[in-house]
């Protein structure tokens, strides 16, 4: 099993960030109750990296996007993001877990989108993306409202700004939240299962969207993904978990094609019968 | 039935003066209740222990006495204590901490159901609590809340009738008055009755044109079914 995978071979020791890596876990461990889903988890994400993480359901793939997002609180070990520790925080030269305040200043930096969209159901297209922009970064309202079309622009819906979310598609919703998610600007994007509550006829789209954002900025993608494709067209590095540890990582060609590990072949060989 | 018409009509003036006390008491009641079921109905979902239990206290202490004594409390042991409230503000107080109470349940009620989700999308756009609370979970929350407050307003009508007792002029007690000013027993509680009746049809009527405008405010579509109360239809302009 690897335990230490890192992408360039260097290595930092505990409790200290690595200032070239957007993400880096230090043996991060996550329970919920009984159950340990993370065990001492250790990678790094370099800047503009594309992941994808994959793995049987329960092997703790989201909530290693939904401890970056602070959704779920860290029992154990650092997250370092972009060169800060996430879920702790420097008092008089000693880590501290983190509060509130300090959280709001680190969640900026990203932004994620959901299997089930979780849009606003209350506001119109636009105000869903231009909200948290006026609200939580204090931009002004003229520049969020541009700033929001021209990314519904980006995303395919310019026709849709004045619609309610219950009025669009599964796949026009779940573009509008990958708008929203980018209106505020993250260096990170935490991608968690985004098409799996679509028809398949409009998974495509998504992904589109997706890919495009992916070639075009510097944003750096942790993704969770059953679509071997999508994960085969924008990731640098796959990763695959089984029991809240990587089995094996590698670029998407070597893992899709010749995976080291049997956890790995026959994860693969039971994703690609479901097709 | 010309008789018992004529007779009504006799008892009209009564019947108005009355119906003006009673509107006044439930308007003035349900507004400070739905301040007071606000308050309690936010703080029963405070992080901070101590909050919490503030708001349980006041809930069960006014959700399980009786409006009647706590009405009577207000009106006769209060000035003992040398704080005299005038009969009117006795019985909104009275209608506000009671039906307050019950409201502040539906409240948290209504912002319990809000899915767990939508709290998530808002911390991964970095709002913050009051933000939170006001442009996202309150506005779908209230949605929730106006069927039982409907059912809550109507109680509230028919609990006014109490503040005859501390000398208030409603509805109830002008039917009362004019029993003891002509005796006939029959037309008076009869024409109390269906004026109740037709206030509470009309209050049933304006919550569902609430709930109708509320639902359409989260994109739900405007239903175009019967209004509240009797099943009423305004306007004629149903959809094929």
């Amino acid at each position: 099993m690897v335990t230490e995978p890192t992408t360039n071979g260097n290595t930092t020791g505990k409790g200290q960030s690595a200032p070239d890596k957007m993400v880096r876990f230090d043996k991060v461990v996550k329970r919920f109750g009984d159950l340990v889903v993370l065990r001492e988890l250790d990678f790094e994400v370099a800047p503009a990296e594309h992941v994808t993480l994959i793995g049987p359901s329960g092997s703790g793939k989201t909530t290693i996007l939904r401890l970056l997002m602070t959704l779920e609180k860290i029992n154990d070990g650092y997250i370092w993001v972009d060169g800060e520790p996430l879920w702790h925080m420097d008092q008089g030269g000693k880590l501290v877990p983190a509060n509130e305040k300090y959280l709001r200043r680190m969640r900026p930096k990203m932004g994620m989108v959901f299997q089930q969209f979780n849009l606003f159901p209350n506001m119109k297209v636009l105000r869903n993306v231009t909200e948290a922009p006026i609200y939580s970064l204090g931009m002004s309202k003229d520049e969020a409202v541009q700033r929001g079309r021209e990314i519904l622009e980006l995303v395919g819906l310019s026709d849709k700004v004045d619609s309610y979310p219950s009025q669009l598609s599964g796949g026009q919703q779940q573009r509008v939240a990958i708008a929203r998610a980018l209106a505020m600007n993250p260096k990170i994007l935490l991608l968690d299962e985004v098409t799996s509550a679509l028809d398949p006829e409009l998974v495509a789209e998504v992904l589109n969207v997706l890919r495009d954002i992916a070639h075009t900025t510097e944003i750096t993608i942790l993704c969770v993904t059953h679509e071997m494709q999508f994960a085969k067209d924008i990731s640098h590095r796959v990763m695959m978990f089984d029991h809240g540890q990587i089995v094996e990582y590698g670029p998407p060609e070597k893992i899709f094609s010749d995976p080291e590990h049997d956890r790995t072949k026959s994860f693969l060989r039971a994703v690609l019968e479901a097709r | 039935m010309s008789g018992f018409l004529s007779q009504f009509g006799e008892a009209l003036p009564f019947f108005a003066q009355g119906v003006v006390i009673t509107l006044e008491l439930t308007i003035l009641g349900a507004a400070l209740s739905v301040v007071i079921s606000f308050i309690f109905g936010l703080m029963a979902l405070s992080q901070s222990v101590g909050v919490r239990f503030v708001s349980r206290v006041f809930v069960e202490f006014f959700r399980g006495t009786s409006l009647l004594v706590q009405m009577f409390w207000l009106f006769f042991a209060l000035p003992l204590a040398g704080i005299q409230l005038v009969p009117v503000a006795t019985g909104v107080i009275a209608l506000g901490l009671n039906y307050g109470a019950y409201g502040s349940e539906v409240v948290r009620g209504g912002i319990n159901a809000i899915p767990r989700a939508q709290w998530e999308a808002t911390i991964a756009l970095n709002m913050g609590r009051v933000q939170r609370m006001r442009r996202v979970i309150l506005p779908q929350a209230v949605v929730g809340m106006i069927p039982p407050f409907g059912n809550w307003l109507i109680q509230l009508l028919k609990g006014t009738a109490l503040v005859s007792l501390i000398g208030l002029a409603d509805l109830t007690f002008e039917t009362q008055a004019f029993r003891d000013a002509t005796g006939n027993t029959v037309v008076a509680f009869t024409g109390a009755l269906i004026i109740y009746f037709i206030l509470a049809q009309i209050f049933a009527v304006l919550m569902s044109l609430l709930e109708r405008r509320s639902k359409a405010s989260i994109g739900q579509p405007m239903e175009r079914r019967a209004l509240g109360g009797l099943g009423w239809r305004l306007g004629g302009s149903e959809a094929a």
